[in-house]
């Protein structure tokens, strides 16, 4: 495999062609905070948490580093005040679900009227069931402000077996459905 | 019609079909579009069609059932070729007398033609009104001479002469050297230019490439695209043809929504007739070029429009955008170099290609060439579909194309650019119409809806209304853009009912800014605009609702009061009998007032007070003693 220098918070590195910033930043032991991405899964790219700033041709971007694969010369700011800001704001928005991320950023409450306080859809849930299981039992139900996980009736004891995608969830919703639908 | 098998067959068979309609010297051309259609447009086909034969006159007429001609207002319309004689809101009992004299014989029938709000005189002629007279209609002036279902009116303007000169000798590196010379914009929202779009799709690497046609059109009100699919379908297949040969694909792709019928229907019979003809398939009029095309079916979504959910949906996957840096035209269907351009992009190609570079770059402005179709709607005398020279100001075509505002209002704002544009006020109005100038003030081209707005709209609750759109619309994949959209929902239905707060403003700013750098898509990073632009043209309007809980416009319920006036009130009654919260109480034989605990605000006395009279005022703020109370 083809190696790419560049840089990341000041550090240069020889990274892997084809990997993305995050996975790049990670194994440098650099953090970059996430919420949908998830190393068996396909980039999904919808919690815009792990955003980070990147310096191309001189300009200045925003781009999700779960997403952004590598280049030469790249220069990437995983924590600059730009991102931070964003980052901050997000946690408002889905609060309380980020809660201990809260604490990292100096967000102790929310300036917003909660809605899902139990979910952030960051879909892991839908997609593990999908791409990992080969089942379509959890999926996205309803679209814009009105989109929430459900599941498929009639499949709890498939589900009752499996149980594997709780542990990815940050909030208590795949659980409740869980309980509601197959009670 | 026999298959074309050389570029000069397709020639012959031009010349042919030309001389075919002259044996018909006359043509009745009835719009049957939706606009039209509503108003009884298809009665009165079917009434010239009859009374055409009645009156011995099927040798010499005939009759075309065509797509949107426009003037949507004052439907049905008609045009009389070769005279372009323009009829009005003609009924079926107009036709024997329309029959006999304008096509039997030369003369018009007035009272059908326009008339000259101001002036009072008549104009029969199409060019001569000011609706048409001001526009430039290159794109839908074909809508009028051409019936969609039928190829061979196509031919008989020059159909396919352009694909025919492409194929005979301009190489595919020319065509993209036209096209970038030609300064073409994407008319479908971002006005990315077309030629690098093509040389970047054929230049990459990765077999097979696909060329797709972007028929979704999403925005409320706006049939731009529909117009063409409908209208012309054989011009934008040509444009697709003529790309696919440039880039070097060899399938392309209609994506047109399932809400469509009428477009699938003629775009599935172009393709069919293409296809009969040899303008599709194997071996293009002998040239060695291989294309055809398919359609897809879209769910209609407003999201699906974006390049990548609909390149999603086309792999058969759900229709949203994807995280991806790579565009496109480099990795596109099946990660694929894929070449979207939408419905009117494409139908500027053939015009490029007959007219030449220089011709289409002296139309518009330097950055921004050719025309642009909008579609004009709102508070506009003359509503309907326009295209106009880019560069014209916006106050030529809402004043002079669209007749100003009616019923002697005052013109507030002009909305452009579909749910995710913005407003741009009074004192813009002589900005011209160009991609780069809308943006600059805070709005867009968008794909070309343009709605406007009198004195009795709140721009706040404009805001609203489109930020609402937009969050149900939103895929709601991302966090930025659906919980975003959310929150300034909220503060939007709080303002606009009186429970907005100091720092409401900041709030919805920083939001906005939130949804323009994090969002996943276009969606997200444009939905700001409706509010970032009232607030940016309109801020005093958001300042009243906030601080002084009063709605200048009058809209907004919470913020508005009912009032009879003492002075005007002639105890007619007529209040109380129509209102339905029993809020309007008789306090002496003559007098009325309204109970402001009880009403509701929804306004029937206002309307039900004799004009003459105007006893009930409606005025901005609370009612006094809420305003106290509180
Ligand atoms: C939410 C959203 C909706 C869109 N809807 C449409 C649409 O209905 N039609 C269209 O042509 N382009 C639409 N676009 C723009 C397309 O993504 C794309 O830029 C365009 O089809 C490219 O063609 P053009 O360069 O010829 O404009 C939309 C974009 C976004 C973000
Ligand atoms: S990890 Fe969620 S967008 Fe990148």
């Amino acid at each position: 495999m083809k190696k790419v220098s560049m840089n990341i918070d000041g550090k240069t590195v020889e990274a892997q062609e084809g990997a993305t910033i995050l996975e790049t930043a990670e194994a440098m032991g650099i953090h970059i905070p996430h919420l949908c991405y998830n190393e068996q899964l396909k980039v999904y790219g919808g919690c815009r948490l792990c955003m980070v700033e990147i310096t191309k041709n001189g300009k200045k971007r925003l781009v999700a580093s779960c997403a952004y694969p590598v280049e030469e010369g790249l220069v990437v700011e995983t924590s600059s005040e730009k991102v931070k800001k964003i980052r901050r704001m997000i946690i408002e928005l889905i609060w309380p679900v980020a809660q201990d991320l809260g604490r990292e950023y100096g967000v102790t409450a929310s300036r917003f009227r909660a809605a899902n306080t139990d979910c952030s859809l960051c879909g892991i849930c839908v997609r593990y069931c999908a791409e990992v299981k080969g089942s379509h039992i959890a999926y996205f139900k309803g679209r814009g402000i009105d989109r929430e996980i459900a599941l498929v009736p009639g499949m709890g004891k498939e589900c009752l077996y499996c149980r594997e995608c709780f542990n990815f969830c940050k909030g208590s919703k795949i659980l409740q459905e869980m309980d509601r639908v197959y009670a | 019609m026999k298959k074309l098998t050389s570029v000069k067959d397709l020639e012959i068979v031009g010349r042919e079909c030309a001389s075919e309609q002259l044996k018909k010297p006359k043509t009745i051309t009835v719009c049957s579009e939706t606009g039209c259609l509503t108003c009884g447009s298809s009665k009165l086909a079917d009434a010239f069609e009859s009374e055409i034969e009645r009156q011995g006159l099927s040798g010499t007429v005939s009759l075309r059932r065509s797509a949107c001609l426009g003037f949507c207002e004052r439907g049905p319309v008609s045009i009389i070729l070769p005279q372009k004689i323009c009829y009005l809101q003609a009924r079926p009992e107009d036709v024997p007398e329309i029959v006999q004299k304008t096509l039997g014989g030369n003369e018009i029938v007035e009272r059908l033609v326009y008339k000259d709000t101001q002036t009072g005189v008549r104009l029969a002629c199409v060019d001569d009104i000011p609706f048409y007279k001001h526009q430039m209609r290159l794109l839908l002036a074909n809508n009028a001479v051409i019936d969609a279902a039928n190829i061979a009116d196509y031919f008989a303007i020059g159909g396919y002469s352009a694909l025919g000169k492409v194929l005979a000798g301009i190489g595919k590196d020319e065509v993209i050297e036209m096209i970038k010379g030609s300064k073409l914009r994407g008319r479908g929202g971002g006005g990315f230019p077309v030629g690098i779009k093509w040389q970047t799709t054929k230049d990459a690497p990765g077999e097979p490439k696909y060329v797709i046609v972007n028929g979704d059109e999403g925005d409320p009100g706006a049939f731009m695209d529909r117009s063409f699919l409908e209208g012309n379908p054989h011009g934008v297949l040509e444009g697709l043809i003529i790309g696919g040969y440039a880039i070097g694909a060899n399938e392309g792709f209609f994506y047109i929504r399932q809400e469509y019928p009428v477009a699938l229907e003629n775009v599935q019979l172009a393709i069919e007739q293409a296809r009969k003809c040899g303008l599709l398939g194997k071996d293009i009029l002998g040239s060695g070029f291989d294309f055809d095309v398919k359609i897809h079916r879209g769910a209609g979504a407003f999201v699906s429009g974006e390049s990548s959910a609909l390149m999603n949906a086309i792999e058969g996957n759900v229709g949203e955008p994807r995280p991806k840096y790579i565009h496109t035209s480099e990795k596109g269907i099946w990660d694929k170099p894929s070449c979207l351009n939408n419905v009117e992009t494409w139908a500027n190609v053939p015009l490029i290609i007959n007219n030449g570079v220089e011709w289409f770059k002296g139309i518009g402005t330097e950055a921004s060439t050719g025309t642009k179709v909008f579609s004009l709607v709102g508070k506009v005398n003359n509503t309907g579909l326009v295209e106009v020279p880019m560069g014209i100001p916006l106050r030529e075509i809402i004043f002079s194309i669209g007749g100003g505002v009616p019923k002697g209002k005052k013109f507030k704002a002009v909305q452009t650019g579909g749910p995710s544009g913005g407003v741009l006020p009074e004192s813009l109005l002589d900005l011209p119409v160009d991609f780069d100038e809308l943006k600059k003030a805070g709005s867009m081209m968008g794909s070309g809806g343009m709605i406007v707005m009198d004195e009795d709209t709140c721009m706040v609750d404009t805001a609203r209304y489109y930020i609402e759109f937009l969050a149900h619309e939103s895929c709601g994949k991302c966090i930025p853009c659906r919980e975003g959209l959310r929150q300034m929902l909220n503060i939007l239905n709080d303002i606009t009912s009186g429970r907005g707060k100091e720092g409401d403003i900041e709030l919805l700013e920083e939001l906005s800014e939130t949804l323009q750098e994090a969002s996943l898509c276009a969606l997200g990073q444009s939905a700001p605009n409706p509010v970032m632009s009232t607030i940016r043209h309109f801020r005093d309007e958001y300042e009243a609702h906030i601080r002084e809980k009063r709605c200048p416009a009058r809209v907004c319920k919470e913020l508005i009061t009912y009032e009879i006036d003492e002075e005007k009130c002639k105890g007619c009654g007529l209040c109380m009998k129509n209102c339905p919260a029993g809020a309007v109480e008789q306090i002496d034989k003559k007098q009325f007032k309204i109970n402001q605990t009880k009403c509701i605000k929804c306004g029937a006395c206002f309307t039900a007070c004799p004009e003459k009279f105007s006893a009930v005022v409606k005025k901005s703020g609370k009612p006094q003693e809420q305003a106290v109370a509180a």
